[in-house]
């Protein structure tokens, strides 16, 4: 096993990252201000502006499923309990008596157990909350003669509002999580030019010396 | 240039019937068709084929106006019996769907009370001569008023029926006299003076009732009806209210509140005055992602409530609050007035008279808005009501969840008014007469009660009071431009203009408490967490080590 730097973030990944990231932080600036929190945007910029984000998000995010199952990149995030354990005692006790992180990035395991499990979750919990709620939302005026469509339109509200908030925690958290560690570059650097340090076995070195030698830094 | 012209005519003619004949060879003549084909449908009418100062008919001198009309009606043969089923000739109107008897014949309004007994003074706003009380022939052709409508001189006019109290019939006496002959001759289609000339002065005067028809419409600039924008559409009142055989679109006695069939096919709708019977149900052009919002909102706003930002605007007072309980002071034994009120236009409006009580005026008013789809329901003579509570005289209905309910925007008017508190039920008021009973002229409200109630042989307890009343317009008139429409937040806010609207979760307006509650909280106890383990990495004493 051998500690290597290796581009571990395609180009498309880090596209996909980066674009998402500002395409949710104007859907949140622009949806806590339809919903009342301020008043930065008047209505109509701010219902033009988060339907517009949405659904280009929803076009990124269509891309990136198939980029995810075309590449077999999904496998990234099936969860696991192994090392789960370590992770978690890591970050509510290790990391304060100046701990290593018990994790090493593997090249078909990117992510440590915890940030597969959140990113997951994320993934298949909470985007699927938020988009689906927003179309049904958005779509209103096709089905508000359904029986009990006001309670409904009330629910819907209920469920991406709901969501929304809970993104912005993830965003919190996960922004922080960067300062954990040796530095916050460190942690964004990857993202940037998609280099990280990965623990190969010898067959995946040889590998990708052979074939893939640009991915090796 | 003319022979050329009748050259390429018949040259077309010809090319038009060339295939026919062909086609239609063993035909000839085409073999009668099965019975009346029914009749064909026209564009609407304009322009106009005859020259009235032309016409034999017309070329003499007319005495009255019911001269005029025979005169009329030696050429326009059938309208008479057409015009004698409209609402203002009947004055009454009978709903289908509740089963109401509704029209100014037999309604109390909470303004001047009531037309019936009151005729007299009323009926000038009756298209038709001489009702003055129950002897009146509706079925008499030469009773109809054509010109009350058709006079484009501007000096036609009308006065009271019967003389009144001398107090009142002062007021009118002194007209120049009307050359009858001119008028006849000059007739033409009703522009917005004509319907104006009563419409906009429901209630007893400009704009008093309605809110969105006053005098200001009879030459509107572009800022106070787009429509009627007299250097601009310049739409009369007919344009929208399309008339078939002198029955006109659009009742306030049912009102179309949703129109989901649109513009229809050309020439085909003459059964609504609606803004979507012309401008189809997808209005707004998409130019935007919110403007396949605006669209979407159709169904569930009325075009008036975001393009009526304000009625009584253009400078002419409304009428808000009306108090009778004040009404029949007097200074010398003679009633009064008084001036309280300079309007937009700088003219003054009386906020006390003797005769009527005491008045609110309003201007560029915002409406009050809620669900209705179109049923109203009035509280007529007969119905008996709880007198210690405000009662509705025109009570809507209306929720999101009936299907037919769009947000409407009303003016809604309040009156303490006369009222029998011993039966619980309004009475009519005789208050225009030359008897020492009539309310106008003798200021006794007991008396004109008793007098109006037993001409219609009405139970009346005797006990007279006054009770608050609510009535409610739709309004529909005064359409803003469209950069004047209201804005997305003036709804989707809090304090917004819909706030009084059940039945909705409006974005910007709503939210749940509990929800945002939790939210905050959660993204606070998060930010609090994220310190707080960050300060114990900070001051934690293995720090350096890694």
């Amino acid at each position: 096993m051998a500690i290597r730097r290796v581009r571990i973030f395609s180009l498309f990944e880090r596209f996909w990252h980066w674009s998402q990231m500002l395409l949710i932080m104007t859907l949140m600036f622009s949806g806590f201000g339809l919903h009342g929190f301020h008043h930065l945007l008047d209505f109509k910029q701010a219902v033009d502006l988060h339907t517009l984000a949405a659904f280009l998000l929803l076009l990124l995010w269509a891309f990136s499923i198939f980029w995810l199952f075309t590449t077999r990149n999904w496998r990234h995030f099936i969860p696991t309990v192994k090392g789960m354990w370590q992770v978690l005692r890591f970050y509510s006790f290790g990391i304060f008596q100046g701990e290593h992180h018990p994790y090493r990035k593997a090249y078909w395991r990117k992510h440590n157990p915890l940030q597969a499990l959140a990113y997951l979750m994320l993934k298949i919990v909470l985007f699927p909350l938020i988009w689906i709620s927003g179309l049904v939302y958005l779509f209103y005026f096709l089905w508000r003669d359904i029986p009990h469509a006001t309670q409904v339109l009330d629910g819907v509200a209920l469920v991406h509002t709901g969501a929304a908030f809970t993104i912005v925690v993830f965003v919190m958290i996960h922004v922080y999580m960067l300062t954990t560690g040796h530095s916050f570059k460190e942690h964004v650097m990857p993202m940037i030019n998609g280099f990280d340090e990965v623990d190969l076995t010898p067959e995946e070195e040889a590998y990708l010396l052979k074939d893939q030698p640009e991915v090796l830094g | 240039m003319r022979p050329v012209l009748r050259f390429f005519l018949a040259l077309l003619l010809i090319a038009g019937l060339a295939p026919l004949e062909t086609m239609g060879e063993g035909q000839w003549p085409t073999p009668p068709a099965e019975g009346k084909p029914p009749p064909q449908i026209s564009g609407p009418l304009s322009g106009g084929t005859g020259d009235h100062t032309k016409y034999e008919a017309l070329k003499q001198p007319f005495a009255t106006g019911p001269d005029v009309t025979k005169a009329c009606l030696s050429c326009h043969t059938e309208t008479g019996k057409h015009f004698m089923k409209n609402i203002h000739w009947t004055w009454e109107y009978r709903n289908p769907d509740t089963g109401q008897l509704l029209g100014k014949k037999h309604l109390i309004n909470n303004f001047c009370t009531n037309a019936r007994g009151n005729e007299g003074m009323c009926a000038q706003c009756h298209a038709g001569y001489g009702w003055k009380d129950e002897s009146f022939d509706f079925s008499d052709e030469t009773n109809i008023d054509c010109l009350v409508c058709h006079d484009t001189t501007g000096t036609y006019y009308k006065t009271p029926n019967s003389k009144g109290s001398p107090a009142c019939s002062v007021m009118f006496e002194g007209k120049p006299p009307m050359d009858f002959t001119l008028i006849a001759q000059s007739v033409g289609l009703p522009e917005r003076a004509n319907c104006g000339a009563c419409h906009f002065n429901g209630g007893g005067g400009d704009n008093v009732k309605h809110g969105d028809l006053s005098s200001a419409l009879k030459n509107p600039p572009r800022e106070l009806d787009v429509h009627m924008d007299a250097k601009g559409l310049n739409f009369a009142c007919t344009a929208c209210h399309v008339t078939k055989s002198h029955v006109w679109a659009g009742s306030r006695y049912r009102v179309a509140a949703t129109d989901d069939k649109g513009t229809g096919k050309p020439g085909q709708r003459r059964d609504v005055a609606t803004c979507e019977s012309c401008h189809g149900t997808a209005p707004h052009k998409v130019d935007s992602l919110a403007s396949f919002k605006r669209n979407d909102h159709i169904s569930s706003i009325a075009c008036q409530t975001c393009h009526i930002p304000e009625f009584a605007r253009g400078g002419v007072a409304t009428i808000t609050n009306w108090d009778w309980r004040t009404a029949g002071k007097t200074r010398n034994g003679e009633g009064y007035h008084e001036h309280g009120y300079t309007q937009g236009n700088g003219e003054h409006r009386y906020t006390y008279k003797s005769i009527k009580g005491d008045f609110t005026y309003g201007e560029n008013l915002v409406p009050l808005y809620r669900w209705f789809n179109g049923q109203m329901h009035y509280t007529t003579i007969d119905t008996k009501f709880d007198i210690t509570k405000p009662v509705a005289i025109n009570d809507f209905t209306g929720s999101r969840e009936d299907g037919d309910s769009r947000i409407w925007p009303f003016k809604k008017m309040t009156t303490w008014m006369p009222a029998d508190l011993g039966n619980g039920t309004l009475v009519y008021t005789h208050l225009w007469g030359e008897d020492s009973d009539s309310y106008w002229g003798n200021y006794d409200m007991g008396k004109a009660i008793a007098h109006g109630m037993k001409e219609f042989g009405l139970p009346y307890s005797g006990e007279h009071g006054f009770v608050e009343t609510f009535s409610y317009w739709p309004i529909t008139h005064m359409v803003a431009p469209k950069e004047d429409a209201l804005s997305c937040e003036d709804c989707h806010s809090k304090q917004g203009r819909l706030d009084g609207v059940a039945g909705i979760y409006i974005p910007g307006r709503d939210n749940n408490r509990w929800l945002d509650l939790i939210g905050i909280i959660a993204v606070v106890g998060t930010l609090v967490f994220i310190l707080g383990h960050a300060l114990i990495r900070i001051v934690a004493p293995n720090r350096g080590k890694h």
